[in-house]
């Protein structure tokens, strides 16, 4: 490839950018908290709520990712033409058309987050259940209610120790876009496949690789300057 | 009226009945020392009364309020969380272990509990805390984090912290026993201190001559009950119980 031909790559790749952005940023905005809400339900003392959950994160972890998008994006034409599926949702689901971007997005980013929200809920599971004991009692003889000791007392010790981790899920997602492609969604990725096919060459996709590799840096910054900041007690 | 009364109270761990029916009385400004040995129950019957560990039977009464009692049915009921709140409030705690929140400074540990729990402003909760702290000796400890303090320092803050809420009673749970002897000096210098001001305080300790010179009632207790109270001089030094001689020789020796 000319050098040319790499600059329109690099311009076309990075025009992408945004979609593959999309998808991360929406994915962290709502598994972020949906996993906060689940690890708590997981942890809930009714039996039932806590095995419904437990079985929620063993199929989300279980089952592969890219499996979990082809199955919630074929999942609305399929459903459309389903006898078994009540008529009022099978005339909404037959307005939708699966080819738009913002059908694909949706679909995407509900299959991701489910997915996310699951891993993120062990960690911030985990995280709850370190905080020692004496931390709850502390606050309980103080009259502080379960709300505050919540969010004043456990919350903030929870959000250091699990950094790390988070960490790892979100420098995983940033490349987990990727599969993004498996419906045709338009991100780095697909882009890149085409831009392939279009010069022969395996250039295009090393400059994706070159995206990510970047992105995934970035964040690594990012996470050790959080890590730093939150240094300021042991 | 007294400041805390219980009756009867009773608790078991699945089948170990820890606690048999103990009653005893704190009145005000009275300082009382509860030892006995390990797994004697002393520390569940501070938790029963802290709410921390929940009481089979028997009553609790705090300044007045029914923590715990009997209803016409003669079941042994809590009282509703409005007043079970109250009466924390009435009573403030010492851990062993200290439990400062780490990520908070020494001055917002001392802090938050007025700030959220009692609604005081800040700059008064402040004034109030640094005055806490002055009197535990820890004036330019106020912007440091707990780990960054001595367990003696550490185990002060607790006890400022505690004070803030401005209790009826102060309850300390073996305040000394995860710290060194020369830490230990510095923290029961503080409970004398606050005893010479007439604090109301029911201490579990392991500290034998702290207990006989600071405590003015003196409660042993082994195998669940109260085996022996009164004076420290009667306990401590002209005690005719056996169980009790048996114990205060060991410590005697050590």
């Amino acid at each position: 490839m000319t050098g040319e031909e790499i600059g329109k790559v690099v311009e076309i790749l990075l025009e992408y950018l945004v979609p593959t952005l999309k998808v991360f940023g929406y994915t962290l905005l709502f598994s972020v908290p949906l996993g906060m809400v689940v690890a708590l339900l997981r942890m809930c003392r009714i039996k039932p709520v806590s095995w419904l959950t437990s079985l929620y994160i063993l199929i989300m972890r279980g089952t592969p990712l890219m499996l979990q998008v082809i199955v919630v994006y074929y999942a609305v034409p399929y459903l459309k033409n389903s006898q078994a599926v009540p008529g009022l949702l099978r005339n909404f689901l037959s307005q939708i058309d699966i080819r738009a971007d913002s059908f694909m997005l949706s679909a995407i980013l509900v299959a991701f987050t489910l997915n996310y929200a699951a891993y993120f809920a062990e960690i911030f599971r985990g995280g709850i259940e370190s905080i020692p004991k004496g931390q709850y009692e502390a606050a309980f003889s103080l009259s502080m209610t379960k709300t505050q000791t919540f969010f004043r007392i456990i919350l903030p010790q929870v959000i250091k120790r699990v950094v790390p981790a988070s960490a790892n899920e979100v420098i995983t997602l940033i490349k987990d876009t990727s599969l993004a492609n498996v419906v045709s969604y338009a991100e780095i990725t697909l882009k890149a496949r085409q831009q392939m096919q279009l010069y022969s060459s395996l250039m295009p996709l090393f400059i994706a690789g070159l995206f990510y590799f970047a992105m995934s840096l970035v964040l690594t910054v990012i996470f050790s300057f959080i890590e730093k900041k939150l240094d300021y007690y042991k | 009226m007294a400041v805390l009364e219980v009756r009867n109270l009773s608790k078991s761990f699945g089948s170990l009945e820890v606690l048999k029916d103990i009653s005893f009385k704190v009145e005000k400004g009275q300082v009382i020392a509860v030892i006995g040995p390990s797994g004697s129950g002393k520390s569940t019957l501070l938790r029963c009364i802290n709410q921390l560990e929940k009481a089979d039977g028997g009553s609790v009464c705090v300044c007045g309020m029914d923590m715990l009692q009997k209803n016409k049915s003669g079941k042994t009921v809590y009282a509703d969380n409005k007043i079970l709140r109250e009466i924390r409030l009435k009573i403030g705690l010492v851990f062993q272990n200290f439990n400062l929140f780490p990520h908070m400074t020494v001055l917002k540990n001392v802090t938050e509990a007025p700030i959220r729990v009692l609604k005081m402003p800040k700059d008064k909760a402040e004034s109030l805390a640094l005055e806490l702290l002055g009197k535990m000796g820890l004036e330019d400890k106020a912007n440091s984090y707990p780990y960054e303090l001595s367990g003696g320092q550490q185990q002060r803050v607790s006890i400022a912290r505690a004070l803030a809420l401005n209790p009826e009673v102060l309850f300390f749970d073996e305040p000394t026993s995860a710290l060194d002897p020369e830490l230990t000096g510095q923290v029961l210098k503080v409970i004398k201190e606050l005893a010479d001001n007439n604090m109301t305080m029911v201490i579990v300790t392991h500290e034998m001559a702290f207990a006989r010179d600071v405590a003015n009632y003196v409660v042993f207790m082994d195998g669940g009950v109260i085996i022996e109270e009164g004076s420290p001089e009667q306990v401590f030094g002209n005690t005719s119980n056996e169980r009790t001689k048996q114990f205060l020789s060991r410590y005697n020796q050590g």
